[in-house]
């Protein structure tokens, strides 16, 4: 997945047209940008994966049950998109999603935002904070059935469980790491905690909050997975463990790529996002 | 030494009679600053029975060995600490605490990073929310072209130098249009050739707009090249040692190639020397 965000990156950097220029008109190697390098690397990698697994799939080296071809692939997805069942799942999957990552975006944004102002609020929660990010998380779904049912609720916290906690942790810590040197500057000019939490605090917190967020998105990914493998009717992890039960593998596959793709597009999106702010960063 | 020391400063009042309280803007009378230290039952005391006075539009420069406690002193001034006793007023009024009324240049250029330019200079006016954003606004072009940055407005701190950073800073300072502008060493950590080019920028733009100052330095050359007084400061805790006053030609930008610009470096240098050799 990571491979595939970098395309993401973007391309352009100021100089990029004259360093080739110039090194052409000097008749020296020809350098290409590192920008340019950055994103024929790693599409070149993802390629060269590609035509190894053609290769592999077509020389017959390995069952199809086992590995199934590119085109036995999208054979999976002509007749996973030919049922209706595809749309029941996608619409269960996605609220999993969506409910639990803005619900600890929700509440993830303001308490690690509280936890990193008021010293002694995160002298009181940062204990409970660190236990609970130690367990492994996904361990909590049985008991959260136990709780709150096999239906769209468990599933909820369980995705909310996920992601909450880059959220919380990484807004915390960059509420922490605010400037003392801008604070005395706005208390000079006879700025209150207010002012300061609203001019200084929370601007210089923001990168964080979208790292933070960016990372929610693959940990929330995660959770649905989890989720829907403990019991569900319909969603894409549903699918995908249905059709591991059956050696259905192109199946798998599929739905491997649609979780891939999901995870790519939510993380570009905050991304974008990241990007408006990089105007100030060094 | 101490004896001799009073009677230096009060010769130095003396010198100009006129002065008196009418004309003292910052008033410290028998100021003590002391705070608690980790490990130690009673208060350190850093600065020790100060008095002396800035008068209207004077820029008066303090300078001292570092760690001797003019750094306090200048908090003190700013309304960041208490004084523990004497008086510290600002054209008769007690300091308390931070004020837009004062306004300080700290040796960090302490920039907002994700505002631009224009918006750092307008921040001490948002803070003390004295004017309208588009006066703030224009307020903060007009400071911009006085430090030189007029066509700066748009861009982000980190795509600066660091003396223009600096610049920006003071900018920001003078833009609240403080009663008094503290300065403390703002230009230590630029290269030598921006230092003095930012020492006569300062010095044309006090000036210009009548600013008074107290600037704190270590270094003499600095002191006496902007100074209309220096005040030497011991060893911690800090007394006030020698007082000059320093007479310079105008126009002061060459005035360091002045043989009295030597004689004065020269007599606060031992000021400073002696002050050292006492306390040890």
């Amino acid at each position: 997945m990571a491979t595939a965000i970098r395309r993401e990156e973007p391309t352009q950097e100021p100089n990029e047209g004259t360093v080739v220029s110039s090194a052409r008109r000097t008749g020296r190697r020809l350098r290409v940008p590192d920008s340019t390098q950055r994103v024929l690397l790693g599409s070149l990698f993802i390629a060269g994966l590609f035509v190894l697994w053609v290769v592999v799939t077509a020389l017959g080296l390995q069952p199809p049950i086992l590995l199934p071809s590119p085109w036995g692939v999208v054979a999976a997805f002509r007749e996973i998109f030919s049922s209706p069942q595809i749309w029941a799942d996608f619409a269960a999957s996605g609220q999993e999603l969506l409910y639990g990552f803005v619900l600890a975006a929700a509440i993830g944004i303001p308490l690690g935002l509280a936890i990193g102002w008021y010293t002694r609020l995160g002298y009181l929660l940062d204990p409970s904070i660190n236990l609970l990010y130690a367990i492994p998380r996904i361990a909590l779904g049985p008991l959260l059935i136990v709780w709150l049912g096999i239906g769209l609720g468990s599933k909820i916290a369980l995705v909310f469980l996920m992601a909450v906690f880059p959220v919380v942790l990484n807004t915390s810590s960059g509420m922490r790491s605010l400037d003392s040197n801008l604070v005395r500057v706005a208390r000079c000019f006879g700025a209150g905690d207010l002012k300061i939490f609203r001019t200084i605090a929370l601007p210089g917190t923001v990168p964080f909050i979208l790292g933070g967020l960016r990372l929610a998105v693959g940990q929330a990914l995660i959770g649905v997975f989890v989720a829907e493998l403990l019991g569900a009717q319909n969603g894409i992890g549903m699918l995908i463990e249905n059709a591991g039960e059956q050696f259905q593998t192109a199946k798998v596959f599929a739905g491997l790529i649609i979780f891939a793709a999901a995870g790519v597009i939510l993380t570009a999106a905050v991304r974008s996002v990241e990007r408006h702010f990089d105007a100030w960063r060094a | 030494m101490a004896p001799a020391s009073i009677t230096r400063s009060r010769e130095a009042m003396e010198q100009a009679p006129a002065a008196a309280d009418a004309d003292s803007y910052l008033r410290a009378r028998d100021v003590r600053i002391g705070y608690a230290a980790a490990g130690q039952a009673d208060a350190v005391l850093a600065v020790d029975r100060v008095d002396l006075t800035v008068r209207r539009g004077e820029m008066l420069c303090v300078v001292g060995p570092s760690g001797c406690g003019k750094t306090t002193f200048l908090n003190a001034v700013a309304g960041f600490l208490p004084v523990s006793s004497g008086e510290l007023t600002l054209k008769g009024k007690p300091i308390a605490r931070p004020g837009p009324d004062r306004a300080m240049v700290f040796q960090q250029p302490g920039l907002l990073p994700w505002r631009n330019v224009l918006r750092n200079v307008t921040y001490g006016l948002e803070m003390s929310g004295r004017m309208r954003r588009k006066d703030a606004a224009a307020r903060a072009r007009e400071l911009l072209g006085l430090v030189g940055l007029a066509e700066f407005g748009r861009t982000y701190p980190h795509q600066l130098s660091g003396g223009m950073q600096q610049r920006v800073n003071l900018a920001r300072a003078l833009a609240v249009e403080p009663e008094l502008l503290l300065l403390d060493e703002p230009f230590a950590s630029v290269d030598a050739q921006t230092r003095e080019t930012l020492q006569v920028e300062l010095l044309g733009i006090c000036r210009r707009a009548n600013v008074t100052a107290l600037f704190v330095t270590h270094d003499i050359g600095e002191a006496v090249f902007l100074a209309d007084r220096v005040c030497v400061f011991s060893k911690r805790p800090a007394r006030i040692v020698k007082e000059v006053a320093i007479s310079l030609p105008e126009p002061r930008a060459q005035a360091r190639l002045k043989p009295e610009f030597l004689t004065y470096v020269k007599e606060i240098a031992a000021a400073l020397g002696s002050a050292q050799a006492e306390s040890r």
